[in-house]
């Protein structure tokens, strides 16, 4: 057999039917993870078709989106933001109820950020099919499943028959040599990434991150790679299986155990790409050469080192992308050849599906031990496991300490639907994944760094290298 | 879901790049568990200011492109995030077709599901339709054409399958459950 690519791998593993000129392939999902922000409608269109869900035990929910990141009350009342978001967790409940779905729910011990929960239960393995009506399932890529984002007609689709029709993506083979610096972390890699190929550069393919520098990531640094491949465009981002791969996730709840799991990892270590595989496009990057990164536009390819200053849109060639970055500079409010440090920010996020988990916080931690935040600062675990682990090494105090704010696991600011949000105006360095105009909160401005950036800039009330602060820790 | 053929229409003209599905419908107005009336909140932030009064100067506020059914995009149309929201505001609003350079994956298979129908055209057919708002077009899917405002005709792709079930009103789902014993046959080999 020609060598194959991990992605051809895995997709020719999922084809019920194959794709022709006339029809897409039948691709068979694993794993289909359910949130309460896209699914109702779905459930709806099942019931108005008299239909069930096929593979209840490959569907696995829980609420992130529009849940309070404050406590419940005495009452055990949570906080929510209004009675609609109240309303979409409640219809969340009882459409898992209806259809025999797991559920965590608000307030159990595995509720989260759908993408962190599913690594977490062990529900993500090497080699799956893994969907979620959530642009940021390209998460789960780091343990070497195929995994995107589907719209709720999909989500319908993965429910009623636990497949979906799709066209064969291309593969972009990212290849990043070297090895990331002191103070320099997946997030700044794949901000340079999307930097270089920019925010529509990847749409149609299949990302394949290789390379020394990717091996030597944690998986929690994988998961942060591979997330933000949709802001390039890319539906999907994967990291072949590792021994990294196979040591973190031994032991979890949803992986096989004894002599199952042996089967199992020696299954996945056939995943890898074969030597000599081809992909449909290529593109290196030195990790050595990176500093922290930081954007200063309304997209996430607009970014620059920390150390840089804001790039001005006379230099742009093009005529459409000089006006976009004309126009993010207007809703920004920043100078064209402003030293990005130093710029005042009001806000500092610590979060998201991005950025939300153990090592993430632990890096926060690492920054804001013994020093007080000039900004509002909010730290959010990705999952009730993360607010648990963390809270037994002793990084709520440490945030707390700081003067900032250690909160209840969902998405938060990053989307700002529960509630948590900037105001217009305000500036906010945030570990989360997109800086569109308003996302954060209408009117305000993001700009995405690492969780040591964010807190660095949480110390000095303004955009700040976490280097300096990190010496000696 | 209705068959289309042909869309005829007026066009309106937003040439901006990499417009988000942030901005065609901000977070907030995802809370909804219907897909009804979400027209109104169809780029509710550069619609209105946050007094809720809409602002003059954007263009799908202005008399002349009232009732035009085909919207005129800059590159990369729909990136961001998963939600069908976005095409939900933009068919309830009364868009039938977007136009552009490119557009995001998930929110092509989105708007293709709702009878939105996505044309990408070429940098050269684009720049006329960009320079001629308000011009009249007719998209065409047995053609795979639409014409331009300058009377010639541009050619834009667009998968067989899907063009197959927009013109026929054919549902995908429908397709799937006909597949069910292969899926079946699949789920027992494994
Ligand atoms: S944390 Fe942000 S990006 Fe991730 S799932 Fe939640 S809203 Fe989406």
């Amino acid at each position: 057999m020609a060598p194959r690519t991990l992605f051809e791998k895995v997709w020719d593993a999922h084809q019920v039917q194959a794709e022709t000129a006339d029809t897409p392939a039948v691709l068979y999902i694993d794993l289909h993870l359910v949130h309460e922000v896209t699914s109702p409608q779905a459930f709806s269109e099942l019931r108005a078709r008299g239909l069930g869900v096929r593979r209840p035990e490959r569907t696995l929910a829980t609420m992130d989106h529009s849940t309070p990141t404050l406590p419940s009350g005495a009452d055990g009342r949570w906080p929510f933001a209004d009675p609609q978001a109240a309303a979409q967790v409640q219809r969340l409940e009882q459409n898992c109820a209806d259809f025999g779905v797991e559920l965590h729910p608000l307030g159990s011990p595995r509720q989260g950020i759908v993408h962190v929960m599913g690594p977490e239960l062990g529900a993500t393995q090497p080699g799956m099919t893994v969907v979620c009506g959530d642009s940021h399932t390209a998460t789960h890529g780091a343990f070497g499943a195929l995994a995107f984002g589907i719209g709720t007609s999909e989500v319908g689709h993965v429910l009623a028959s636990q497949c979906l029709l799709q066209r064969r993506p291309r593969t972009l083979a990212v290849k990043v040599d070297g090895t990331l610096r002191g103070g320099v972390t997946a997030k700044d890699l794949v901000l340079a990434i999307i930097a270089r190929l920019g925010v529509g550069g990847g749409t149609g393919h299949v990302l394949e991150y290789l390379g020394p520098a990717v091996r030597a990531l944690s998986m929690e640094a994988r998961m942060t790679l591979c997330n933000m491949s949709i802001e390039a465009g890319a539906r999907a981002g994967m990291v072949a299986p590792d021994d990294t791969t196979f040591q973190w996730l031994a032991g979890r709840s949803r992986v096989p155990s004894g002599a199952a799991w042996d089967a199992a990892v020696a299954r996945w270590r056939s995943l890898p790409s074969d030597p000599g595989a081809r992909y449909d496009r290529e593109m290196a990057l030195d990790a050595s050469a990176l500093e922290p990164m930081i954007t200063w536009g309304t997209n996430p390819g607009q970014g620059i080192a920390v150390t840089g200053r804001v790039p001005d849109p006379a230099a742009e060639k093009e005529a459409a992308a000089r006006a976009s970055a004309e126009a993010a500079l207007r809703y920004m409010g920043l100078r064209p050849g402003q030293a990005i440090a130093g710029q005042p920010v009001q806000v500092v996020f610590v979060g998201s599906c991005t950025n939300g988990r153990i090592e993430d916080l632990r890096a926060a931690a690492q920054v804001l031990r013994g020093r007080k935040v000039q900004t509002r600062t909010l730290v959010v675990p990705g999952s009730m496991a993360v607010k648990k682990l963390a809270e037994a090494e002793g990084l709520d105090r440490v945030v707390r300490e700081a003067g900032a704010e250690w909160r209840e696991p969902g998405c938060s600011m990053c989307i700002g639907m529960n509630g948590d949000v900037i105001a217009a105006g305000q500036y906010c360095v945030s570990t989360s994944n997109r800086n569109f105009e308003g996302r954060q909160g209408q009117g305000g401005r993001t700009l995405l760094a690492s969780p040591y950036t964010a807190a660095a800039s949480a110390v000095a009330g303004a955009v700040a290298d976490p280097r300096p602060l990190l010496e000696g820790r | 879901m209705n068959p289309i053929r042909v869309i005829e229409s007026r066009t309106v003209v937003l040439p901006r790049e990499n417009v988000d599905t942030d901005q065609i419908i901000p977070a907030r107005f995802l809370k909804t568990t219907s897909k009804e009336g979400l027209g109104r909140s169809l780029f509710a932030d550069w619609r209105y200011d946050s007094a809720g009064t809409p602002r003059p100067e954007f263009v799908l506020n202005q008399p002349a492109t009232q009732g035009c059914q085909v919207l005129v995009a800059g590159d990369n149309f729909g990136c961001g995030s998963s939600r069908e929201h976005a095409p939900w505001a933009l068919v309830d609003f009364g868009i039938r077709a977007v136009i552009s350079t490119s557009v995001a994956d998930i929110f092509r298979n989105n708007a293709l599901k709702n009878g939105l129908v996505p044309v990408v055209v070429d940098a050269a057919a684009h720049q006329k339709l960009l320079s001629a708002p308000g011009a009249p077009v007719r998209i065409d899917l047995e053609s795979r054409t639409v014409t331009l405002p300058d009377g010639s005709r541009a050619s834009f792709p667009i998968d067989g399958f899907a063009r197959y079930c927009l013109m026929n009103g054919v549902d995908e789902l429908g397709f799937l459950l006909s597949q069910g014993e292969a899926i079946d046959r699949f789920e027992r080999s494994r």
